[in-house]
């Protein structure tokens, strides 16, 4: 019936607009510029994304909007976000852009797919119904697919591509799967409807914990944790190390988004539940992650099992919330800001890190083994300092952001009584401190297998000094970044 | 008066600091006149500061708060009552004879600069350690004077012997240390506050506890403790070893730290915690009994000595003893009487002594000397004056203070005072026989400057003055700290015995309990003046034996000096236990050095290589390493295996919660 149709509300929505309508732009844009001048692409691209972040600071307000038939949400944490993952796009293009030129990578596609993979992450953020979240994350992961894959000539590539493709498509299966579930124990696709469900025990509670098991699949699938992790070091390793920074960090913003969204959101009545199983996800990441990495001579792959530690730990953020079925409000939204700021702090720490990878590589050299870190104090000071920060930081040595990070994850552990559980966490990231030390050890105190000197873009070494810089500092003076998290929390949940 | 008060500590301290850094910069010169000026300000602003206490006025405070910790605060604070203003006099006076004195000692020396800035941060630690008020800033200065001490004795720190010394020294005062951090340790944790008035006001209520782990009294713990520091300190035995070795270091810090100051701090602290050792007649009855033995049998060792500065320090060494057993019988006021007396004489004889080195070239043996009456006249007169006070010749200042000490004894009821009587009494004859042997081989009889043997150790690094090889008198800078030295030397005891021990001069700041331990004021009775007091004093059995020890002295070694060879074939055996100290140190190089040497060796063998390093860092490391290796194989890159290592998961995750319950 035509006379009861409304408009939707889209304001809320109208970054994720500029950013569909500029990506739908620049393919056209692309069929009319020349090879040399490829660089308006990247422009554009940044332009677009700037030109959202503007939009999500203009339109942020604060307040709670439900829109498009309550599919969509605009909250302050959803604005929180956002800001992040335009920011961590914004990073990884400059990283990226003389990488990609140096191998013929900086086709208008790269740009293309990495805005719709933006736009699948800012949907995933604002989801607000089951349709929302798979909508976002198969936009994410098909251009995902796709993006691992675009070095087409390279095996290693392709390889990666398919992998992660037939994995990919199998954990959206389960998380589709799950979801259906819960749809049928609770007769809605609404998140706020199944929370509201799921509290006044409406639903069977078998069919609940069965879709909820299989959602936490797909869930951990996306963050890449213990077992479902096995993709990532394949993936890591073979994709153009682009791909990888974009694929390691943003995503698991908006991961954590749909973490937050239908787990804490949605099904907090079965916390209790899902914090167990997050728990022994969690210790498993954690254990198997520094192992793991200890053995490796590759460092995207040493970092793609540091990526399954950390997020480890970030889930133990998320298992802190609800202490013995009693909710505490201050408890949970300390534990969750913690994850959230572990977060933030990740995705800081590994633009940083592949950055340097990128930094030290160059046209028909990769430099992604350990050995390329040999001697870099004696080529470039400055970057070899840089570095160190980021390993500091990654091992969570004070007073670097990566150490806040884990303080405030543990000590929301240790308050919901898992004392235990802490300690085990800090003999695996003791343990894990050694292979990020090696790196530094192989650059203060190796001699240098290649000795020349460093070329990349001024704008590349001016972000890359700040981005440093951020993590030393930020790390002492964590009360910022700290209280936007728990602010964002407090005003949306 | 708080900014005076401050002003005392830091006006040495500003010398030192001025002259350790920037010595260079300033040169000698400025060095030396930086460092005497700031402790001529001290020592002037000690003397305003005499007389304001003296017209009453007692201050404790707080001057800064350091931190404050659980219920537990930490301060800078002052506590100026007659006693510390006495010892903050005594301090700077004697720290400012010994400044000028150095200017003439030290001339030589390319320490110079530096050797200024260490006793100046030697006056400054010693005044922050009698001004304090609280147990920490006690704390602090005792371990600051240390430090300087172990910095001083190794000042020529390419002897080998003077860093053993050094070492030594530092050594022994950790052990007295460890005693003294237990005693502060208990008082803090039984009284919640490291303040001398609260604790003092709490003293009864910590006399009744009894300490738990040990099941002692509580307070007699404590008080041990304390004295286990003030032995380490004041080197008591048996941990005195420290102290004769510590005569490597230059003369005038020997007569500054060795001698009038540091080694007084035991015997400061113990009067100043008066009001805790008076409820203790246990501790009493150590502190009596460990202080008798050291009076007499350090004397023993003195007699045979052939080292001119080792001979004065036996002397003060035995002298401690004394001061020791004052404490022992409750008389507080006498012991730091005595502090101050022998501080004079005894900075005096050190400061003679170094004389007497500079006269004779760096030749320290005594044996070598002989005659030197001739030549340096003002050292001679002032070394017998110096000398007659220490074996307590009447009215002298040593007579007052030891005459008094031997009566307390006489006149105390606590266990052990019969021995502690027979020491103090037996002693008096020691005293006079080894101050004169070393008095008449040095001055009179046959001059035997020119028989040094070439190897004999020096004093100091090589030296020029060869001249004639014939002993000369010392520069106007070192023989005028030795004629102000001897003023007080002479008259102090006649002059303050009447307000310090009888009058009510100390007021509060030391306590007695009159009606346990009663010797004061049996003393109090039969005292009528000063000049009476050494009047009776030339008909007592000390004075007989004082004098006969000076008799026996000079028939020995300047009418028949063939005897003290003749008796030494006799007595061999004693000779020869004399000869190597009663074995102490010995003893502590086979039992303790060796011993604490193997304990380590096997800690660092076993337990670090074999247990922590190889088993637990390396062992672990290697595990860690198989793991990892083991974990790898399961990344086969095979795509069937990654997902069924998903569907395992899904399937575990349901079994798992299906089957909880």
């Amino acid at each position: 019936m035509l006379n009861n149709f409304v408009l939707p509300d889209t304001l809320p929505a109208a970054s994720e607009m500029i950013v569909c309508s500029m990506a739908l732009l620049i393919i056209l844009v692309d069929l009319f510029v020349s090879r040399s001048q490829r660089w308006m692409v990247s422009l554009l691209t940044i332009l677009t994304l700037l030109g959202a972040a503007l939009m999500t600071l203009v339109t942020a307000d604060g307040q709670t909007t439900l829109s498009f038939g309550n599919m969509f949400v605009d909250d302050l944490l959803a604005d929180f976000l956002k800001f992040l993952t335009y920011f961590a796009v914004i990073m990884m293009l400059i990283y990226s852009r003389s990488y990609l030129a140096e191998r013929g990578l900086d086709k208008a596609e790269f740009y293309v797919l990495v805005l719709f993979a933006t736009l699948g992450m800012m949907v995933m953020i604002s989801a607000a119904n089951f349709v929302t979240v798979y909508l976002g994350l198969e936009l994410l992961s098909l251009s995902m697919y796709a993006l691992v894959a675009i070095d087409r000539d390279s095996v290693r590539s392709t390889e990666a591509g398919m992998k992660y493709f037939v994995l990919g498509s199998m954990a959206s299966g389960l998380l589709l799967y799950g979801l259906s579930m819960l749809y049928g124990a609770t007769g809605t696709l609404e998140i706020g409807g199944v929370a509201q469900a799921v509290n006044q025990s409406e639903a069977p509670a078998n069919l609940l914990v069965f879709g909820l098991v299989f959602t936490v699949a797909g869930i951990a699938f996306k963050l890449g944790v213990v077992p479902f992790h096995m993709w990532i070091p394949d993936v890591y390793h073979g994709a153009p190390t682009a791909v990888t920074m974009f694929l390691g960090s943003a995503p698991k913003l908006a991961a954590f988004a749909i973490t937050m969204r239908l787990l804490v959101y949605g099904l907090f009545g079965l916390a209790m539940e899902w914090q167990q199983m997050l728990l022994i996800m969690a210790l498993l990441s954690i254990g198997l992650g520094n192992l793991a990495a200890i053995a490796q001579t590759n460092i995207k792959r040493m970092l793609a099992y540091s990526a399954i530690s950390h997020m480890g730990f970030m889930l133990l953020g998320l298992t802190a919330g609800v202490v013995g079925g009693q909710v505490d409000p201050f408890t949970a939204v300390n534990a969750y800001s913690s994850a959230l700021y572990y977060v933030v702090a990740y995705v800081l720490m590994t633009l940083g890190t592949f950055a340097m990878i990128m930094l030290l590589s160059r046209s028909g050299h990769e430099a992604e083994l350990l050995e390329d870190f040999k001697g870099l104090n004696k080529r470039s000071p400055w970057f070899a300092g840089m570095m160190l920060i980021m390993m500091f930081s990654m091992a969570g040595i004070p007073f670097f952001i990566g150490f806040f990070a884990k303080f405030s994850v543990l000590l929301a552990t240790i308050k919901a009584g898992y004392t235990w559980v802490a300690v085990v966490a800090v003999i695996f990231s003791l343990i894990g401190a050694f292979y990020y030390l090696r790196v530094v050890k192989l650059m203060y105190f190796d001699a240098p297998v290649d000795t020349g000197p460093l070329r990349s873009d001024i704008d590349m070494r001016i972000l890359l000094s700040i981005n440093g810089l951020a993590v030393a500092f930020l790390g002492m003076f964590p009360d910022t970044v700290m209280s936007l998290s728990t602010t964002a929390l407090v005003r949306s949940l | 008066m708080k900014t005076t008060y401050l002003l005392i500590p830091l006006a040495p301290l500003a010398g030192a600091i001025i002259a350790g850094l920037f010595g260079r910069l300033i040169g000698r010169a400025g060095s030396h006149v930086v460092t005497i000026l700031g402790v001529a300000i001290a020592f002037a602003l000690s003397v305003v500061v005499y007389q304001d206490v003296n017209a009453g006025n007692v201050f404790n405070g707080t001057v800064y708060t350091w931190l404050q910790s659980g219920g537990l605060t930490l301060q800078i604070g002052f506590l100026i009552d007659p006693l510390t203003a006495m010892m903050m006099l005594v301090v700077t006076f004697v720290s400012l004879m010994v400044h000028i004195y150095t200017i003439g000692y030290m001339v030589d020396d390319p320490g110079y600069q530096r050797f200024f800035s260490y006793i100046s941060l030697f006056t400054f630690s010693m005044l922050m350690l009698v001004m304090s008020n609280n147990f920490v800033q006690l704390f602090f200065g005792w371990e600051a004077v240390g430090l300087v001490s172990y910095l001083l004795i190794g000042f020529w720190y390419t002897r080998p012997t003077a860093i053993y010394a050094n070492l030594k020294a530092f050594l022994v005062n950790r052990v007295g240390d460890f005693g003294f951090l237990l005693g502060i340790g208990l008082i803090a944790a039984y009284a919640g506050t490291l303040d001398y008035a609260e604790v003092f006001a709490k003293r009864e209520a910590l006399a009744a506890i009894t300490e738990s782990v040990t099941g002692w009294p509580l307070i007699t713990a404590i008080c041990i403790g304390l004295f286990i520091g003030a032995m380490g300190k004041s080197a008591q035995v048996p941990l005195h070893v420290w102290l004769p070795d510590s005569m490597e270091g230059p003369t005038p810090i020997s007569a500054l730290i060795h001698a009038a100051t540091m080694v007084t701090a035991g015997i400061f602290m113990v009067a100043r915690m008066s009001p805790l050792f008076e409820l203790s007649d246990t501790a009493l009855t150590f502190v009596l009994v460990i202080g008798s033995i050291t009076a007499l049998f350090m004397g023993f060792l003195g007699i045979i000595q052939n080292d001119i500065k080792r001979v004065v320090a036996y002397s003060t060494l035995s002298q401690l003893g004394y001061m020791t057993v004052a404490l022992g019988v409750s008389a507080y006021s006498v012991a730091v009487f005595h502090l101050m007396t022998h501080a004079f004489f005894k900075a005096l004889l050190f400061l003679g002594a170094g004389s007497v080195i500079i006269g004779c070239h760096h030749n320290q043996d005594i044996r070598y000397m002989g005659g030197l009456r001739k030549y340096m006249p003002i050292t001679w007169i002032t070394s017998l004056l110096g000398s007659l006070a220490l074996i307590g010749f009447p009215l002298f200042s040593g007579f007052y203070s030891k005459d008094s000490i031997i009566e307390a004894v006489h006149a105390s009821n606590l266990a052990g005072s019969g021995f502690a009587y027979f020491a103090v009494v037996a002693g008096v004859f020691v005293t006079a026989f080894y101050s004169f042997r070393m008095y008449f081989l040095v001055f009179h009889g046959k001059e035997r400057y020119d028989q040094v043997p070439h190897d004999e150790h020096h004093d100091s690094h090589s030296d020029d003055h060869h001249g004639d090889g014939k002993p000369h008198e010392s520069p106007w800078v070192v023989t005028l700290p030795l004629v102000l030295l001897a003023i007080p030397s002479v008259l102090i005891g006649f002059i303050t015995i009447q307000p310090m021990l009888f009058g009510d001069w100390f007021g509060t700041s030391i306590f007695v309990d009159a009606a346990k331990h009663p010797a004061m004021s049996h003393m109090a009775e039969s005292f009528h003046g000063p000049m009476a007091m050494a009047l009776h004093g030339i008909t007592s059995l000390p004075f007989i034996l004082a004098v006969s020890g000076v008799a026996v002295a000079w028939f020995f070694y300047l009418k028949r000096p063939d005897i003290p060879a003749a008796i030494q074939k006799m007595a061999m055996p004693i000779f020869t236990l004399l000869e190597n100290k009663y074995y102490f140190d010995k003893f502590n190089e086979v039992f303790f050095a060796a011993g604490s040497r193997m304990l380590g060796r096997g800690l660092w063998k076993g337990g670090d290589q074999l247990l922590i390093d190889g088993a637990m860092v390396n062992g672990s490391a290697r595990a860690i390493g198989w793991i990892s290796a083991v974990v790898r194989l399961f990344q086969t890159g095979h795509i069937y295996q990654y997902a069924f290592s998903m569907i395992i998961g899904v399937f575990a995750l349901l079994t798992f919660w299906f089957n909880r319950g």
